[in-house]
């Protein structure tokens, strides 16, 4: 029920949203060349990013998120579960078929929090009143004819007759009587996710500055994510170094191409994951075997890449070069291979991405340290603000390493794209 | 004995169906130091081919070239080459391009920067020395890859197609540029292309081919090269020869052109 409410109010916010700026930017756009096209539908060059819209969608996020885990740094939220004292009355029939009514008196209270019980008024009659406390989000059982003497049976609930595994409502909940004839009490949960499925934004922050300044299972912060990105950089330097090598010798050789060709294209679709299981078995579960999967994780990759990059270099150059007087290791020098690091710096993205992905499934599997080992940590003890923060944090990071790739690609081959 | 000499030059090859082509057949040609000759001919005639074999990218079957009296067995520095695109090195300055055949070979700093100043100075690139290849437009590259080859300093410069991906208006510019460095150079030039008239304009000697198997059809001597170096080449096509050259040239090619459209409909 939650999670229709949530995708309702998204998709309203991104259609009100929609409107609502086009509404004010309306006469206010930009008046350059592409202003001018009339046909947009289907021309790529046309569909500019709005940047207003990337700004509110992440706003939005926010805004539900914290609508959602009543957050206080959203102004509003849905409802939240049911906090104070509730109550309602029951009618019990005792053995010699009296009837008689009593009052049921609860105090729900946030979880952890000390309340004390409300008094208790026991009435007249032989049915008594009775008295509880409830945690929020949770549901409590009240025997509630254990002190109205011998036989005495719940017939109704707030005057509603009531049978075993019948619901009966009442304010602020439900009341469910089980087999036996306890009466189950459920106050109402609202739309809120209990912190430990979803914890409020700000938690998530408290949870990054407790661990940022106080480490998490006998490692900082920063030796978390060192270690794991240590492990991707060692894995890919060690990956490229053996697999452009490679990529360029089955470019260059008709032997090497034969010879390999079988192994890289039966590696390649190999998902890094799966070679887990292998290569703990062969390396253990420490650093060798980390950085093994990383380094076949980028082998194939970089070689497929520097192979390509070979066979993408236009004949006509390396004719050029040999009319020009040069030898062959002049022409690997200074035309293969600056001709070939465009498709290279594509496949190191997509190597780097990689890595990224499976250093972190790695140390969900077995490690003492790293991204991955503080979330799956986490989530066996329940810390769910720190489950999400390591993923907020690895996916800064992946998308951080995709940022300084692309920044080293535009500086070293500015040419991509232009020849 | 000096230029390049080709002798009964044949060409075949295997397909994969288990047919065979005969891309050329008994060409013979000999090419006198500062020679300018343009091949011209139907497609599929086996011109590039010829190029490709005397640049040494290709051996053929049958014959014998040699050049200054050593015989051409692959690529080298003394055969220079031109393409129509897409051969210089866009990761290198116009000057680093310029510059490579001599740095290649090992010559120092200051002598190759004084050779590619002067040769990008008569190319008209003076002012696009430290510019990026992509940053050039198409002429530009092209006198990029004239000047590059220059500066190798070759025997004998091979031109394919060179001004083939030119606009008309850049073309004529070029060709006049190719008379002036030819003149200036006397170097032995070979250039292959699709156009009558640049045929007719940049060489001495002119030679049609005929394909199937790839032959020498025709050839002429002009005198159309020599009064375009110092003339306007507009006026040079509008001298009465031309024009009756440019006829027959071209009714020649119209002709094979229709006889292989003719023999592949019947195939």
């Amino acid at each position: 029920m939650t999670g229709i409410i949530l995708l309702a109010l998204y998709v309203a916010l991104f259609v009100a949203a929609m409107v609502g700026v086009g509404l004010v930017t309306r006469g206010r756009e930009k008046h350059d060349f592409t202003a001018l096209k009339t046909v947009t539908f289907g021309d790529e060059s046309a569909v500019r990013p709005n940047r207003i819209a990337s700004v509110i969608s992440v706003l939005v996020i926010f805004l539900l998120w914290g609508a959602f885990t009543g957050s206080s740094i959203t102004p509003i939220h849905v409802p939240g579960p049911f906090v104070g004292e509730g109550g309602f009355s029951y009618t019990a029939r005792d053995a010699a078929g009296q009837e008689d009514d009593a009052e049921v008196r609860f105090t729900v209270h946030p979880v952890g929090e000390a309340v004390e019980e409300p008094a208790l008024e026991e009435g007249e009659g032989f049915a008594k009143n009775d008295v509880g406390l409830i945690g929020a989000y949770r549901s409590e059982l009240f025997r509630v004819v254990a002190n109205d003497g011998e036989g005495a049976e719940v017939i109704a609930v707030n005057g509603q007759a009531i049978a075993p595994g019948e619901t009966v409502a009442i304010e602020n909940g439900t009341v469910t009587m089980t087999p036996r004839g306890s009466l189950n009490v459920a106050p109402a949960r609202g739309f809120q996710m209990e912190s430990i499925w979803l914890p409020a934004p700000e938690e998530v922050v408290a949870a990054f500055i407790d661990i940022a300044v106080n480490g998490y299972q006998n490692f900082t912060l920063f030796e978390h994510l060192g270690w794991s990105l240590i492990r991707v950089l060692a894995g890919f330097v060690l990956g490229a170094a053996v697999g452009i090598p490679l990529g360029y010798a089955m470019g260059l050789s008709g032997w090497f191409r034969g010879w390999f060709d079988p192994i890289v294209e039966f590696m390649r679709p190999v998902p890094p994951l799966a070679l887990i299981p292998l290569v703990i078995i062969w390396f253990g579960i420490w650093e060798t075997g980390k950085i093994v999967l990383l380094f076949l994780a980028a082998l194939w990759i970089m070689a497929i890449a520097a192979r390509a990059g070979v066979s993408g270099v236009n004949i006509t150059k390396i004719h050029a070069a040999y009319s020009l007087g040069a030898s062959k290791a002049q022409i690997l020098r200074h035309v293969i291979i600056p001709n070939s690091l465009p498709e290279i710096f594509t496949g190191a993205r997509v190597a780097m991405g990689v890595c990224w992905g499976t250093v972190v499934a790695a140390e969900l599997v077995a490690a003492q340290k790293g991204a991955g080992m503080m979330i799956i940590a986490a989530s066996k003890f329940q810390l769910t603000q720190i489950v999400i923060m390591g993923i907020i944090l690895i996916g800064l990071i992946g998308y951080g390493i995709d940022i300084l790739m692309r920044k080293a690609e535009d500086w070293l081959v500015p040419w991509k794209g232009r020849s | 004995m000096t230029g390049l000499s080709i002798e009964s030059i044949s060409m075949r090859f295997d397909l994969p169906n288990g047919g065979h082509v005969q891309a050329l057949q008994d060409v013979t040609l000999s090419l006198r130091e500062g020679e300018l000759m343009s091949v011209l001919g139907p497609s599929g005639c086996g011109k590039t081919t010829l190029l490709n074999i005397v640049a040494g990218f290709l051996a053929p079957t049958e014959g014998v070239l040699t050049l200054n009296g050593h015989r051409i067995t692959g690529p080298d520095a003394e055969r220079g080459m031109v393409f129509q695109q897409g051969a210089l090195f866009e990761w290198m300055s116009v000057r680093d391009n310029v510059e490579f055949g001599p740095r290649m070979k090992g010559m120092d700093v200051n002598q190759r920067r004084e050779k590619s100043d002067h040769l990008l100075d008569i190319t008209g690139l003076q002012d696009f020395k430290e510019k990026a290849i992509y940053e050039l437009s198409g002429g530009m590259q092209q006198r990029v890859a004239l000047a590059r080859c220059l500066a190798n300093d070759p025997d004998v410069i091979l031109m394919d197609e060179p001004l083939g991906a030119l606009d008309a208006l850049t073309r004529e510019k070029m060709q006049g540029l190719v008379l002036k460095l030819w003149k200036e150079t006397g170097k032995t030039i070979i250039l292959i292309t699709h156009s009558v008239e640049e045929a007719l304009l940049l060489g001495e000697r002119l030679i049609v081919m005929a394909p199937r198997p790839g032959r020498i059809h025709r050839e002429y001597r002009l005198p159309f090269a020599e009064a375009g170096v110092d003339a306007d080449l507009r006026e040079v096509k509008k001298m009465p020869d031309f024009g009756v050259k440019r006829e027959e040239i071209l009714s020649m090619i119209w002709e094979m052109e229709e006889e292989i459209m003719g023999r592949t409909e019947n195939a």
